[in-house]
């Protein structure tokens, strides 16, 4: 599409932007807030802060939900790998439509249909629930939007590279981790980087895959939230928010360096001059 | 490269591992749920009785077999009526959703090649921080003493505080919010892809820039609308948190109720009807999705 950057484009831009910035923005600076109230200003402070890390339920409750998704992430991220590979490299196959079928299926489920059959499976298989049933869960929606992620990037690579190293002489193990894994590798990492905040976000399917011994901080939250707000609330989510910003401006800022480095080596084994 | 054997089994190995997992934790659990959604409930552990026992076999089956829950639902207007208003609110939303994020869309796709990347990175963010915790920051928004009252007071637009939370108008804006990016992203994309020519052709036959947009940019954008419809319409049936924590009693929505009766009055052979219903209403979008993006990844190729 041509740039012709009207002040109608630049308008309906900001106004969009502002609408999905201006809440974040918001919790930010009231989590700062003196004040108990979230309305009243009291004067900055980091008083909430201080007392999020004397209240060991809610890090409790922080720490089952990043070992929860990191485990689910890194899990998630090879099952789905292999399913976009099943889907981009593997042709027909006996099942292909169901396969495919259930990989696009979780991405639009609903979200309490997917936590009560999940919750049903583990009670009909007499497993106990808790960390690992959540995990569980958490692995099988997460490594759909995984698959989906690296599909994307598969799709739209050169199979003659492939085809070249395996003219040489490269076995098909070998050509995958040599020559295709690192083309993929972005798309891998942010497959990864998805899966676990996904599963860092998720409520409803925890709240029906665990037990009595695990609680997430969604969870956690959201009973709090049910209550009444909390100031500490506002403390927490700015933690989050911070995490999570910094590493999706990491993750962006590496694929760039990335990118801009194998452009120029590409220039350099062409021979051109700029 | 090894004999053709191996080869074929090598594939095996690589389509196994997803494919059995999902029927598993996927495909498995369906007809768990469809299985539970006939059976009685009782007070157990877990509280129902099942009505299939492998010994009875098939015919014994179908002999015990009963539509009890099925019934219930359709016969008590609470669950119909869940049903309907969900379909009306995620209907409503979607659209609305649609109305926010086509100019935001068209604005990007129009913006310097340049920006671009950078403002694909912006719609993603909030995609990125946690779900739960943009839904509660519109809490201390749309509450009587909240932030948007305040300022509406203060600047004289208002008399008295808006009621907005714990109404259907604050799931409305809970929905456009937390699924705008969904919207935005297969509506950028597809408009991305419209050639600058062909509005120049439109132009140079004397269409004018409103007649171009809604005969040549809106009709080829259609894709996109669809693609982020879906993505909407569909989990919005089905939403809990949303009309959870901003709706109030008047809201009725499935998801919630789906909740209510599994949590609160532990009637899972209910729940489970509840959810087969609910599948069943969404099984014609579900797979009306999932063939626009075969036929998009056809395209792509």
């Amino acid at each position: 599409m041509r740039s012709r950057f009207s002040w109608f484009n630049a308008t309906s831009i900001t106004l969009g932007f502002a609408f999905l910035y201006i809440p974040i923005l918001l919790l930010v600076i009231y989590s700062f807030n003196e004040s108990k109230l979230v309305t009243v200003w009291g004067g900055w402070s980091t008083k909430w802060y201080a007392s999020l890390l004397q209240n060991t339920a809610l890090k409790e409750a922080a720490w089952v939900t990043i070992r929860v998704a990191f485990l689910s992430a890194t899990v998630a991220t090879v099952l789905g790998t292999l399913a976009a590979i099943t889907l981009v490299r593997m042709g027909r196959f006996p099942g292909r439509t169901l396969f495919s079928g259930m990989i696009f299926a979780p991405l639009v489920m609903p979200e309490v249909i997917t936590g009560l059959s999940l919750l049903l499976l583990f009670v009909a298989l007499n497993i106990d629930r808790g960390f690992w049933t959540i995990t569980l869960a958490h692995i099988t929606f997460t490594m759909c939007y995984a698959a989906v992620v690296v599909q994307a990037r598969l799709q739209d690579f050169d199979k003659s590279v492939e085809e070249a190293a395996m003219d040489l002489g490269a076995t098909p193990v070998n050509t995958f981790f040599q020559v295709t894994l690192p083309i993929i590798a972005p798309s891998v990492i942010s497959a990864w980087l998805l899966s676990f905040t996904l599963s860092l976000d998720d409520l409803v399917v925890a709240s029906f895959t665990t037990g009595p011994g695990a609680t997430t901080l969604p969870m956690k939250i959201y009973s709090q939230v049910r209550l009444g707000v909390t100031p500490e609330i506002n403390a927490i989510s700015t933690i989050l928010i911070g995490i999570v910003t910094v590493g999706v401006l990491a993750a962006a800022y590496f694929t760039k360096r990335r990118t801009e480095r194998e452009e120029r080596e590409r220039r350099i084994a062409f021979g051109a001059t700029d | 490269m090894g004999n053709p054997n191996s080869a074929n089994l090598r594939r095996w190995y690589v389509i196994a591992a997803p494919y059995f997992w999902l029927l598993l934790f996927f495909l498995v659990p369906f007809f768990i749920v469809f299985k539970l959604s006939l059976s009685d409930s009782a007070i157990a552990i877990p509280p129902y009785t099942p009505t299939f026992n492998w010994s009875d076999g098939i015919t014994g089956f179908l002999s015990k077999l009963d539509f009890e829950n099925y019934k219930f639902i359709f016969s008590d207007p609470l669950y119909v009526n869940a049903y309907l208003s969900s379909l009306k609110i995620a209907t409503v939303a979607t659209f609305l959703t649609l109305l926010v994020a086509y100019p935001i869309a068209y604005g990007m796709a129009r913006a310097p090649k340049a920006w671009q990347p950078t403002l694909m990175m912006l719609v993603i963010l909030p995609f990125w921080t946690s779900f739960l915790i943009r839904i509660y920051a519109w809490i201390g928004i749309l509450k009587k003493e909240g932030l948007l009252n305040l300022f509406l007071m203060n600047w004289g637009i208002v008399n008295e505080p808006l009621s907005i939370l714990n109404t259907t108008t604050a799931v409305y804006i809970g929905i456009v919010y937390s699924y705008l990016p969904f919207m935005i992203l297969p509506l950028y994309a597809s408009l991305e892809k419209i050639s600058p020519t062909l509005l120049e052709a439109a132009e140079d036959l004397g269409s004018r820039p409103w007649k171009a947009f809604w005969q040549v940019t809106f009709p080829l954008s259609l894709p996109g609308v669809l693609a982020g419809c879906l993505l909407v319409f569909i989990p919005a049936v089905g939403e809990f948190v949303i009309p959870d924590l901003l709706g109030g009693s008047e809201t009725l929505m499935i998801g919630r109720t789906l909740w209510n009766e599994f949590f609160n009055n532990r009637d899972w052979p209910l729940s489970s009807a509840v959810a087969v219903v609910l599948l069943l209403v969404l099984i014609v979008p579900i797979v009306f999705f999932q063939r626009q993006q075969q036929l998009e990844r056809e395209a792509g190729r």
